[in-house]
């Protein structure tokens, strides 16, 4: 099984890097952009074949390592 | 109507919400409200400490600014002045460690450029529970991570600092931030606003929902999501900073700035109303002009937002467009967002509304100032000696191996000590030593604290902090000029914590008047318990001395072998609360080492004195451990050893580990001279032998190499840190 997790900063959180992107993209002449913000993409693929078991194991990993908790949000989204 | 809750929520007593009720002559609405609650909160009135603190020294002929500005200013000769201060951000790295502490530089470097100073270097004092807590390394990481992640990134150096282990921290860790900028003297600027009908000028980041301070607001002006949405901790960036720190300087070279302050704790609601205060106006800010980074903040959250990288100035009239282009010019934001009035009042408009209108002085005036109920520390006795056949050579090899003296090389090797190019002495020394730009003079600078020393007998402790502080400085070759102090304790609504904070304040007033070394500067934090245990008392001394010719200082390392060692100051062996009973004997107990100012000052004088006339350039301040620790760290830096001899008739033990304060080591080619000399001005002065070879001998009691030494000293941090 393979899963795909997208970490990124609570909303309200500071992001330098999304700002250094907007200011980036505005310099090179794209018009229009309000608020950047970026994240990560984490793809793990799985022995476990159940699906709620592999969610809770991911769970863990993102609360224990992956995702820092105090200011970042994680979401799961489990493939085939 | 404000419920009761809600007030407690935000730390106000009942007797302190009538107070803003007689004075209002009305209910606040919660933008007043949680005004006020930051305005009187423990941490921006100081209403615990404060009675105490008025009773510290603060001037000098040489104090150009003490405390009540954003850092305090000396005059370091040559038309220029240094300015410095230390800060707590305890809290916020205990839950977020890698940006508490990255913003608790970024903090203190605000404070520093907001007088109009170049920073020039970071120092930091950081207390850790004990290393077998789970929680011990991750914090490590984190903080040490983030104090050099900003620092490295601003390009200022981190060129020093302190780091203590005790299981009183496990639940809450110190981090104390140290910085010093170089100023024109007569180019100091200060929060004071002044001319009515002035422009009030924002600047730096925008503003977003960072930090909002710790009270929850359950009433119905926020929707039930506003909890989520609100992080409590602040995210640094150290690149906008530097923008911010060089648009800031350019623009006070010209004659734009009237008054200005950064935005800290509290953000605008702190510096707007200290503005204000400090020049008997009033401010009229329009909130729909704060640059903001999301859509739909409130009064609320815009006034008690802790974003980090901000500025409130207020400018001279017809400044505004040039003062524009600078900031423009540096990418930051620039809005005008209010005018200075006469009203006295700081009135706020949202909305097209009035969303707050207080006056100013009342509230400062009443602001709580308690004279809190303290009990005292009765020092202790000093405890049978355990009958113990340790021999010292295991003893100190046992202590340089421990995390209290353990080398600290794994946590400076992440900050930048060299950038700037002006660090002349390095982490690891007595002091830290920058040159002054362009100049054959430097800083020099230290951190110290013994928290364990405090907690037996917090007046001796406080002169003991104080007493540290001076001699390290003294010992690079430095002359102390005044001090910052950061003073961490538990709840002061206890009287045991509340006559540790009392004691050690009297102590350091003490010290600091014996020794002319004023407090220019600092900052109190207070409730650093967690379940009823409170962390150590730590009130942690950064001071600052100035060395006037560089090529006459002296460093711990040896510089040849053959050289006489000579101890200056008394060895009475004393070894109540010493590391030795601690750490080795496993006895921990006794008073503290008494302080004699007296005797402090002379044996310091004289120092001094001969590192300034070229006399001696090895130097080291004899202190955590006693004699032969401090030798171990000479023959450390130096890679050459040393041969010393015990008078006869005393207690090895307790002359070798003893902690006796008012101590110095130093190394010169002759010691005839110096020990004539020291005689003749009444200073105990006495060769203890001499540098030679590889090892450390201690005569009748064997040698260690110094590769073993060495190897035991370097090895505990990385291994602590692998998790092994």
């Amino acid at each position: 099984m393979r899963a795909r997790i997208h970490i990124t900063l609570k909303d309200g959180v500071l992001d330098p890097q999304g700002k250094a992107v907007g200011q980036a993209l505005a310099a090179l002449g794209f018009a229009g952009l309000g608020e950047v913000r970026q994240g990560k993409v984490i793809d793990i693929d799985l022995a476990e074949t159940d699906s709620g078991r592999a969610r809770e194991s991911l769970e863990a990993m993102c609360e224990r390592l992956l995702a820092n908790t105090v200011i970042e949000d994680y979401e799961i989204t489990l493939a085939e | 109507m404000i419920a009761p809750e809600i007030v407690a929520e935000h730390g106000l007593s009942e007797d302190e919400y009538a107070r803003i009720l007689d004075i209002l002559g009305r209910e606040p609405n919660p933008v007043e409200l949680g005004i006020v609650s930051a305005m009187w909160s423990e941490h921006c009135s100081y209403k615990s400490s404060r009675a105490w603190l008025a009773t510290l020294p603060t001037e000098a002929p040489w104090v150009i600014c003490g405390p009540g500005e954003n850092a305090g200013v000396v005059d370091i000769g040559d038309g220029r002045a240094a300015v410095f201060k230390i800060e707590s951000h305890n809290h916020p790295s205990f839950i977020e460690p890698y940006q508490g502490a990255a913003t608790g530089v970024g903090g203190i470097l605000r404070d520093v450029f907001t007088m109009g100073a170049r920073p020039v270097a970071l120092m930091n004092a950081l207390r850790f529970g004990s290393p077998d807590h789970p929680r011990t390394r991750h914090l490590v990481a984190g903080v040490v991570s983030g104090i050099g992640g900003y620092g490295n990134c601003i390009g200022i150096p981190t060129v020093g600092g302190e780091t203590g282990f005790d299981s009183a921290y496990d639940g809450n860790i110190l981090v104390n931030a140290m910085a010093v900028g170089i100023a024109d003297a007569d180019r100091i600027f200060y929060a004071r606003a002044s001319g009515v009908g002035n422009p009030v000028v924002y600047v730096g980041s925008k503003t977003g929902r960072d930090g909002i301070h710790g009270a929850t607001m359950a009433s119905a002006t926020f929707d039930a999501g506003a909890e989520a949405r609100r992080p409590t901790v602040q995210v640094g960036d150290p690149f906008t900073e530097k923008l911010l720190l060089e648009a800031c300087l350019e623009l006070m070279a010209t004659d734009a700035i009237v008054a200005i302050q950064d935005m800290g704790a509290a953000g605008l609601t702190s510096s707007a109303l200290e503005m204000a205060a400090k020049g008997g106006v009033g401010i009229a800010l329009d909130l729909d002009r704060v640059p903001v980074r999301e859509a739909g903040m409130d009064a609320y959250e815009i006034m008690l937002s802790e974003s980090q990288e901000r500025m409130l100035m207020v400018l001279r009239p017809d400044s505004e467009e040039p003062a524009a282009r600078v900031f423009r010019k540096w990418g930051l934001d620039f809005a005008v967002i209010g005018r200075l009035t006469d009203t006295g009042r700081v009135a706020l408009a949202h909305g097209g509304e009035s969303v707050a209108d207080i006056p100013v002085d009342p509230l400062v005036a009443a602001a709580p100032r308690y004279r809190r109920p303290y009990v005292e520390t009765e020092p202790p006795a000093m405890p049978p000696l355990p009958a113990t056949g340790v021999a010292p050579l295991d003893a100190l090899e046992r202590l340089i191996a421990g995390p209290e003296l353990a080398s600290r090389r794994w946590i400076w090797e992440q900050y930048d000590h060299m950038v700037m190019g002006d660090t002349v002495a390095r982490p690891g020394g007595d002091a830290a030593v920058i040159r002054i730009h362009g100049s054959a003079r430097g800083i020099a600078l230290t951190v110290d604290c013994t928290p364990r020393y405090c907690a037996a007998d917090p007046r001796a402790g406080g002169r003991q902090a104080v007493a540290e502080a001076w001699r390290n400085l003294v010992a690079a070759g430095a002359r102390p000029l005044a001090v910052t102090d950061n003073l961490n304790f538990g709840d002061p609504q206890r009287p045991g914590i509340m006559g540790q904070l009392v004691g050690c304040i009297e102590g350091i007033g003490e010290a600091c008047r014996a020794l002319d070394f004023p407090v220019v500067s600092g900052n109190v934090s207070l409730y650093n318990e967690t379940g009823g245990r409170a962390i150590l008392p730590t009130p942690v001394i950064g001071g600052l001395g100035l060395i006037d010719d560089l090529d006459r200082r002296a460093s711990i390392a040896f510089a040849a072998p053959g050289q006489d060692i000579v101890a200056i100051g008394a060895t009475a062996g004393h070894l109540g609360q010493s590391l030795l009973l601690r750490d080795v004997l496993a006895s921990p107990g006794g008073p503290p080492p008494p302080v004699d100012l007296g005797i402090e000052r002379r044996n310091g004088l004289f120092v001094r004195d001969r590192i300034a006339r070229g006399a001696v350039s090895v130097c080291h301040d004899v202190s955590d451990g006693g004699l032969l620790v401090a030798l171990a760290e000479m023959a450390l830096a130096s890679g050459i050893g040393a041969e010393i001899v015990p008078p006869d008739g005393v207690d090895a033990l307790a002359w070798l580990f003893g902690e006796d304060q008012g101590r110095y080591l130093v190394a010169l080619p002759a010691a005839a001279g110096l020990v004539e000399r020291a005689a003749a001005a009444g200073v105990p002065a006495a060769v203890i032998g001499r540098t030679a070879g590889a090892a450390l001998t201690v005569s009748g009691h064997g040698h260690i190499s110094l590769a073993s030494l060495k190897q035991a000293h370097e090895a505990w941090f990385p291994r602590f840190m692998a998790g092994r």
